[in-house]
């Protein structure tokens, strides 16, 4: 009996460290090869801040790094939010008619190939300074994935499934809400993981092609006074907004489709 | 109570027509259970997807209750050879998926659906998600789905083939118990002649492409019925016998022989 609980909670922690401790190793192995090569080849902080650099110039301006990151991040979560229930609504469209998606699925992928880079100027013309023109980036960068995804969801509902509710003469809507839609689920949280990741960039291309708030436009205006740590420190703040962001999705994902993860291998 | 009157059935595919049922004939009464057998490919499931309204006859007509099949019908329930449970619904949800695909009241049926769990033996699990459980407790579920609407007529195409020998005897004998109990008309498809032994009132034999019927045979031993040691062993082996000649006779195998010179017919080689 002991034995049996002793080895359980073994592999309760050892389930424990493989879930959190082993990103947190990586992160703190990468972190140390960082500090230690600057150091030790004496790498001029102008050229590669040490993480220590990073720290300092974190420190001198906090509250200022971290409204510039909350305007990132809105940004971001706003155009995401629209991409996500526009694109489950046009994938929903397009799944329903074969006439619909026939006629407008080459356009869709025609208009996904523009690279959205090229466009942030035109949008700042179209939609002149602050929010606008950058939500409307992310919006263009991460929509497609959505829909792609959630269409490859509601096409592969398992053919037994479909005999079973052929067999119940069930109404095309019952079959839709009740089978497919959630048969699909966990496809649109991959296109939505996706998604989230693009977006994060969608937001700091825009900044940084019209730059005035955000992380983007600190990036800018650091390289211009030639302060590489506050630039250094601006990506960094980035890239824990972007492992936030994409971790509170796969959670999300997690609570609510705790089937997902145990009907696939 | 089901009266296929002449039916053939062709399908057509790439590579020409397939004739899978030709001249089918069988009256079933009410409350009977028909077990239908015969090799794989001669029309055992077609037959049974036409009795459920899935596909139509290109020739016959198939009645129930007096009325022509046209489409599914929700006094005919059907169980796969796959529980084909929904991975997201828990076991109680699964067994009330035709209530909500009907646009029934739940509340109706939740009491029933329960006592359908409790007589499979599923009480303890029905909070409990598909994946938790075994093949044969999700098939078990599955029996339970198609039961829920209490139907008049249950077609099950090989219900217990993807399930490992002691679970497809456990579950013929529980089928044997509720069948006794709520008497629903009952066709099962079965590759086992076993199964079809234990459960049925009538064997109908298919003969080989074009599914055509070759003997039905009367199982005329008492229930219950088991596997085990029975008092009617002569009966029981007589039949087995018989069936056994039928499925793997000289006729068959000869025409297997011409079709496919040089290779061991099918019945040899298993």
């Amino acid at each position: 009996m002991s034995v049996s609980s002793d080895t359980r909670s073994i592999s309760v922690i050892r389930a424990r460290f493989s879930a959190a401790g082993l990103p947190t190793l990586g992160a703190a192995s990468a972190l140390l090869a960082w500090w230690t090569a600057t150091t030790v080849f004496n790498v001029s902080s102008f050229f590669l801040p040490s993480p220590a650099d990073i720290m300092t110039a974190f420190r001198k301006q906090p509250e200022y790094l971290l409204r510039e990151s909350w305007v990132t991040m809105t940004e971001t979560l706003i155009g995401f939010g629209i991409a996500a229930a526009s694109g489950l609504l046009i994938a929903m469209v397009l799944t329903a008619s074969s006439v619909i998606q026939r006629a407008t699925l080459p356009l869709l992928v025609a208009l996904n190939s523009i690279p959205k880079v090229a466009i942030a100027p035109l949008l700042v013309v179209w939609m002149g300074f602050g929010q606008g023109p950058k939500i409307t980036l992310v919006l263009l960068i991460c929509f497609f994935p959505v829909v792609v995804s959630t269409m490859s969801g509601l096409t592969s509902t398992p053919a037994d499934f479909g005999e079973l509710a052929r067999s119940l003469s069930a109404s095309w809507w019952r079959v839709y809400f009740k089978v497919r839609l959630p048969w699909a689920l966990p496809q649109i949280f991959v296109g939505l993981k996706v998604a989230i990741s693009l977006a994060v960039i969608g937001a700091v291309v825009a900044e940084i092609s019209n730059p005035d708030r955000g992380l983007g436009s600190v990036i800018v205006l650091s390289g211009q006074s030639f302060d590489t740590p506050l630039a250094f420190t601006a990506l960094v703040l980035l890239a824990l907004m972007s492992v936030m962001l994409f971790y509170v999705i796969c959670a999300v994902e997690r609570l609510l489709l705790p089937w997902a993860r145990a009907i696939s291998a | 109570m089901i009266k296929i009157v002449g039916v053939s059935r062709t399908f057509q595919t790439r590579k020409g027509s397939v004739e899978a049922l030709r001249n089918v004939d069988l009256d079933i009464g009410d409350g009977e259970f028909v077990a239908v057998i015969g090799r794989s490919g001669c029309g055992k499931s077609t037959l049974l997807r036409l009795v459920a309204g899935l596909i139509s006859p290109t020739a016959g007509e198939v009645l129930i209750g007096g009325t022509p099949v046209g489409k599914p019908r929700r006094d005919v329930s059907m169980m796969f050879q796959q529980p084909a449970l929904l991975p997201w619904r828990s076991v109680l949800d699964n067994v009330l998926l035709p209530i909500e695909m009907f646009g029934w009241r739940r509340s109706r049926h939740a009491e029933r659906a329960r006592h359908l769990l409790d007589m499979v033996g599923l009480t303890d699990f029905q909070s409990r998600l598909p994946h938790e459980l075994s093949g044969g407790m999700q098939q078990r579920v599955a029996l339970c789905r198609a039961l829920i609407q209490q139907p008049r007529v249950l077609l099950m195409d090989e219900p217990f083939s993807a399930l490992d020998a002691l679970t497809r005897e456990e579950l013929a004998g529980e089928l044997q118990r509720i069948h006794t109990d709520l008497k629903a008309t009952t066709i099962f498809v079965t590759h086992s002649i076993q199964e079809a032994v234990l459960l049925a009132d009538r064997v109908v034999v298919l003969s080989a492409r074009p599914g055509r019927i070759r003997k039905i045979i009367d199982v005329a031993i008492p229930r219950p019925r088991s596997f085990s040691r029975s008092t009617h062993l002569a009966e029981v082996s007589s039949i087995v016998a018989d069936l056994h000649e039928l499925l793997l006779d000289i006729e068959d195998n000869r025409d297997a022989l011409a079709a496919a010179p040089g290779r061991a017919p099918a019945g040899l080689r298993s």
